[in-house]
């Protein structure tokens, strides 16, 4: 009888744990992908977080009499967007008009869904975002899974990032994803506590923000602020050993790529790799830089850091100011954003990072007006208006940043908290000079090792050879390819 | 006719119902088994599958991340054993006695972080752990004027946070198996331990030690799938799967690197071949080694 209990309770206890194993699993595909983007996409990562708590919701907009195209995506405010350019869109095309229903999946379960019906011929929808660290699987299927957006954009070509654009493209060099951002890296500056620590008005710090053109000129105005605020624990700025942002920034620089693109094979004992990070070791050598709390500043305790104004300054993607105005709102009005300095002038001084490009399926029944709608809901000038003021990211078409009401809108939330437009630093930055890393098979195996392994070593310990962790990686990395 | 004598039989009830058990077991266990298993001879990409044999295992035993990996998992397995078994145990027997008041209090207080999710308390962990000076960890540290540590970039340190949180979240789950386990033993023998003069020591080691023997092997089996294929603590401590010099890595860390991450599902599916052979190992070593195949005795 005793027995019989003991089998019973123990019996309820297991069936207890599976299901709590299956609520565990669940957790983990809902979750894993939001973190899945970590490093070069920590932008859309939180996005998806947002996203994953929420039960896959499908929304169904337009007319309910045009033309039905299924749609999927991973962020909800992404499909917020596309609701929106639906509604505009059927009020100036009433002869064409369309119902959209969007589905908003977690991250994992969208794109693993997406690769199989792509795999299996059927079950795709007509349009789906892609992030772009899975976009190299999807886009492997070229023009036997995903319509040429080429002509569809061809409009707008002109005047969108070419950068941005070209990261989309597949190996035979048609255009297959719509992009949302540039994600166009640039400098943050805390003029406020720099003007506190030297002792010189605001004004005078942007001048000399304005001048440093260089790295040379930024360590130099580093060991400026540095001896003036004489603090223990105050740094000019921050390097990252769990990300590799300053390293896409030096490659772009220099116009080198260690993914070495879709032909390979990726390289990444590169001479920009190596000037950055001996730089920075010399920065850590000479107390101007400390190592990123938690080993970058797009975590809770880089949020600490900036706000105790640990560091004044630091390069991140422009998607870095929904940080502030979410997290940092304390530091309205003391930060200045600017161009990133350059290993030798003439450079480029800036790489797009992260971002989400969205494609139309061959699957789709109407393919022409799919790829139409989407081409004009992210590229046209209302439907960036719409990307900027509703989803908070630098547009990719250019034509806009020079547009007085959309450019110096103080309603927008971005212009208002920082002490210069973020569109005047795109103009300044011009949109030739935003350089492009591809992002291909390879690409997560030289993150990961970069940030598990290589920029631990490099900076952890600033005396250790540069030359050795680079050849160290490259051993690892080659075993993959 | 037919059908009523079918519906009533009695040879043919039992299988009716284990019927739903076998369905789920089959289409959810068994066949992601099989299918794994042939996987795992397959190189896999987004247009193409082909077999390729060993490939995948040669590979796997010389992939030092690999080797890593499992002992991590391993560690982290071990001394989950050492402290989610005795202590656990020890809780149930206190909440048993006559000693401890208000017994639903501290079983509420203890089981209630099995009720929060991992996401949520690995992200919480991961702030307490953090290397800034605000981090809990570090507020000790500094109270005690050691200054601030980087807990999640050293070894030791990352696997204490991990176990740290897995004691917090897991000690008032096996108690609560511990505590089922103490209801089934006939308070008979306890009387019968007491007219002899038996110790409470005594009593714990001779009575209730043998006797709570099945819910022992229970969890031990249990806790030795879970130490093995823990990977979500991992993944929130570190926000993310890459940790400094790969110390959080675990195997299922390394099968999603492998699988999701860099989309390599032939490998990936090895790496998950291998853990549930270790897993199979050590548990049917354990299992052999408690009598547990033996013909029970009555």
């Amino acid at each position: 009888m005793k027995k019989k209990l003991v089998s019973v309770l123990l019996s309820a206890a297991m069936t207890a744990t599976l299901l709590a194993g299956c609520g565990g699993a669940a957790d983990t595909a809902a979750d894993t992908g939001a973190q899945e983007a970590t490093e070069e996409t920590a932008e859309a990562a939180d996005e998806v977080e947002e996203a994953a708590a929420e039960e896959t919701p499908t929304a169904t907009f337009g007319d309910s009499s045009g033309t039905h195209l299924e749609m999927w995506t991973f962020v909800e405010l992404h499909a917020q967007h596309y609701q929106d350019m639906a509604e505009v869109w059927n009020e100036q095309h009433p002869d064409e008009t369309i119902e959209i229903t969007c589905t908003t999946y977690p991250y994992g379960d969208m794109h693993t869904k997406l690769l199989s019906s792509l795999e299996a011929g059927t079950g795709a929808p007509d349009i789906c975002d892609v992030e772009v660290g899975q976009y190299p699987n999807v886009v492997a299927g070229l023009d036997n899974w995903l319509v040429p957006l080429d002509d569809y954009a061809a409009d707008y070509m002109s005047t969108m990032v070419p950068a941005r654009m070209q990261l989309y493209q597949g190996s035979d060099g048609h255009y297959y994803g719509a992009p949302y951002h540039v994600g166009a890296f640039a400098m943050y500056y805390n003029v406020a506590a720099m003007a506190e620590a030297m002792g010189i008005s605001n004004d005078e710090v942007i001048a000399k923000i304005d001048a440093v053109k260089t790295w040379a000129d930024y360590e130099a105005l580093g060991n400026e602020y540095v001896s003036a605020i004489a603090t223990e624990g105050k740094y000019w700025t921050c390097v990252d050993t769990g990300g590799v942002d300053w390293m896409w920034l030096a490659m772009a620089e220099y116009g080198e790529d260690w993914t070495g693109g879709f032909e390979g094979p990726a390289n990444v004992q590169l001479d920009s790799v190596k000037k950055m990070m001996e730089m920075q070791q010399s920065w850590l050598k000479s107390g101007i830089a400390e190592i990123s709390p938690d080993g970058h500043v797009d975590l809770e305790a880089g949020f600490q850091n900036i706000l105790d104004h640990n560091v004044v300054s630091f390069p991140k993607a422009l998607w870095f100011m929904s940080r502030f105005t979410n997290y940092m709102a304390d530091e309205a009005g003391n930060w200045y954003i600017a161009k990133c300095p350059v290993f030798e002038e003439g450079q480029k001084c800036s790489v797009g990072v992260g971002g989400t490009g969205t494609v139309v399926t061959q699957q789709s029944e109407n393919k022409d007006l799919a790829a139409r709608f989407l081409c004009w809901a992210k590229m046209s000038d209302e439907g960036e208006q719409h990307i900027w003021d509703k989803l908070g990211f630098d547009v990719c078409n250019a034509a806009l940043w020079t547009q007085d009401s959309f450019a110096h809108d103080d309603s927008n939330q971005f212009n208002a908290f920082f002490i210069n437009y973020p569109y005047d630093v795109l103009n300044e930055i011009g949109m030739d000079n935003i350089g492009k890393i591809s992002v291909v098979a390879i690409s997560p195996t030289i993150n990961e090792y970069m940030c598990t392994t290589t920029l631990n070593e490099v900076f952890e310990d600033p005396n250790y050879s540069i030359d050795d962790a680079l050849q160290e990686a490259q051993d690892a990395i080659d075993l993959e390819q | 006719m037919k059908t009523g004598k079918f519906l009533y039989s009695q040879k043919v009830a039992p299988y009716v119902f284990v019927l739903p058990f076998i369905l789920s077991f089959a289409i959810f266990w068994i066949y992601p088994l099989i299918t794994a298993f042939t996987m795992s001879f397959q190189k896999i990409t987004p247009t193409t599958t082909d077999w390729v044999g060993f490939t995948n295992y040669a590979k796997l035993l010389k992939d030092k991340v690999f080797l890593l990996a499992i002992k991590n998992s391993a560690t982290y397995m071990f001394f989950t054993l050492v402290l989610l078994i005795p202590f656990p145990m020890i809780f149930a027997v206190l909440m048993d006695s006559k000693i401890v008041k208000a017994k639903g209090v501290w079983k509420a207080i203890l089981y209630m972080p099995a009720l929060t999710s991992v996401v949520i308390s690995g992200m919480l962990f991961r702030l307490m752990f953090t290397e800034y000076k605000t981090g809990q960890m570090n507020l000790i540290t500094q109270a005690l004027g050691l200054g601030t540590y980087k807990w999640l970039k050293n070894g030791w340190s990352g696997m204490l946070a991990l176990l740290v949180l897995a004691c917090w979240r897991w000690t008032g789950v096996n108690m609560l198996y511990f505590l089922s386990g103490l209801k089934a033993i006939d308070p008979a023998l306890y009387e019968a331990a007491d007219i002899d003069g038996a110790t409470p020591v005594q009593k714990f080691f001779r009575v209730t030690l043998p006797l709570l023997k099945p819910t022992t092997i229970y969890v031990l089996t249990i806790s030795v799938y879970a130490g093995l294929a823990m990977f979500l603590e991992s993944y929130m401590l570190w926000a993310g799967n890459a940790s400094p010099n790969n110390i959080g890595l675990t195997i299922v860390g390394y099968l999603y690197r492998r699988g999701i991450e860099k989309n390599d599902m032939g490998y990936a599916c090895a790496v998950g071949v291998v853990l549930l052979i270790v897993a199979l190992i050590i548990n049917f070593a354990q299992l052999i080694m408690n009598g547990t195949f033996k013909k029970e005795e009555d």
